[in-house]
């Protein structure tokens, strides 16, 4: 995993973005081992405490749980990628949405722009 | 570009768990103060950024915690104590200026530190220097400025102290080893039992080091708080806020 982290936006936030997108990517699959709160610290540059902080805060929305005596995996939730996924392309959407309507386009106009940059794509 | 005024600072909340606490803790020298009525408390387990400009405090509030310095009024505790020779078995302090012997070799310096203290871990010390590169055979004296500051690390993070008070050690540095050096603190902190506070004028590379900072200006504290919370509040990193300090 690749860590490169904006520091003007919480670190621990970051983190856990981080993990959503790789699972919801694939990368990551439920029941996978994710690696220690210490060798996250490490790879990413992090504190201790901010891997720490990131882990609770992942075990607590349900994207990772704890096994005894191995560590973190991600949780064993056939439907997890699924609604990962769901709630990331929701978060992308909102965001062109909002950005294109602070530009003065409609929704509909929006649409027709992306549909439009799609077909050339295309071409 | 940005108001200053939006860094609010309502001065001295209390944290749990407080290993280190100043209370209107005011240190005069002839002719200066060097703080001026500091409140504040730092939790346990933690790596604290104290931040600054030159001539803001910073020395005097680490050497006021190890124990060096008393203040005029007010009242410093470590561990609930007024620092004596209990809390200084406990407190390890890294000085900003060369404090070991220039003739000696790396390794027999650090045979020597060691057996100062009861809490030296020679396993530890093997592994930075081995970490750091530094020349063990080689004399103190001819070693470049930072294997210098690397050395004079490895004497403080040797030992297994509680509270860690690191006196600039990036300061004049080769960016290099100023990452080197974070590399060293993040992978032998020891986030249960430890706690760090790292004087710095250089934040680059210790934007993601910190849990805590507290900004020293004049001494009296500007701002302080965990340093995620001031990301979200500010919207700006450790570097940008440090300038807004400044402004």
């Amino acid at each position: 995993m690749q860590f490169d982290f904006d520091p003007a936006l919480p670190i621990y936030q970051q983190i856990i973005d981080a993990f959503r997108r790789a699972i919801a990517r694939g990368a990551l699959a439920p029941g996978d081992r994710i690696m220690s709160q210490r060798e996250l610290a490490q790879v990413a540059r992090v504190s201790p405490n901010t891997a720490k902080r990131a882990y609770r805060e992942m075990e607590q929305m349900g994207l990772t749980e704890t096994i005894r005596g191995q560590g973190s995996i991600v949780r064993r939730d056939p439907t997890l990628v699924q609604t990962l996924r769901e709630e990331m392309a929701r978060g992308a959407i909102q965001q062109f949405i909002g950005e294109m309507r602070s530009l003065g386009f409609s929704g509909e106009e929006a649409i027709e722009m992306a549909r439009k940059s799609l077909e050339e794509e295309r071409t | 570009m940005v108001d200053e005024s939006r860094l609010e600072y309502e001065g001295g909340h209390e944290v749990k768990d407080a290993i280190i606490s100043f209370r209107n803790v005011t240190k005069r020298f002839p002719g200066a103060d060097a703080l001026t009525d500091v409140t504040v408390d730092v939790p346990k387990g933690q790596v604290i950024g104290l931040l600054g400009p030159n001539g803001s405090g910073k020395s005097t509030f680490l050497k006021l915690i190890a124990g060096l310095h008393r203040p005029t009024q007010g009242q410093v505790l470590v561990g609930g104590r007024v620092p004596d020779r209990e809390t200084k078995s406990y407190v390890a302090y890294m000085p900003e200026v060369d404090h070991i012997y220039p003739w000696m070799t790396v390794g027999r310096a650090m045979q020597f530190i060691g057996s100062f203290y009861k809490d030296w871990d020679a396993e530890r010390a093997e592994r930075l220097i081995d970490f750091f590169e530094l020349p063990r055979r080689n004399r103190v004296g001819k070693l470049s400025k930072g294997m210098r500051a690397k050395l004079r690390l490895t004497a403080v993070l040797a030992r297994a102290s509680s509270i860690i008070l690191l006196d600039e050690p990036l300061s004049g540095i080769d960016p290099p080893s100023r990452i080197r050096i974070v590399d060293a603190l993040l992978s032998e902190f020891d986030s249960g039992e430890q706690t760090i506070i790292l004087s710095t004028h250089e934040v680059m590379e210790t934007e993601s080091l910190f849990d805590r900072l507290i900004f020293l200006v004049n001494g009296q504290i500007r701002l302080e708080g965990d340093v995620e919370e001031l990301r979200r509040r500010y919207g700006t990193s450790v570097q940008g806020l440090f300038k807004e300090v400044l402004a």
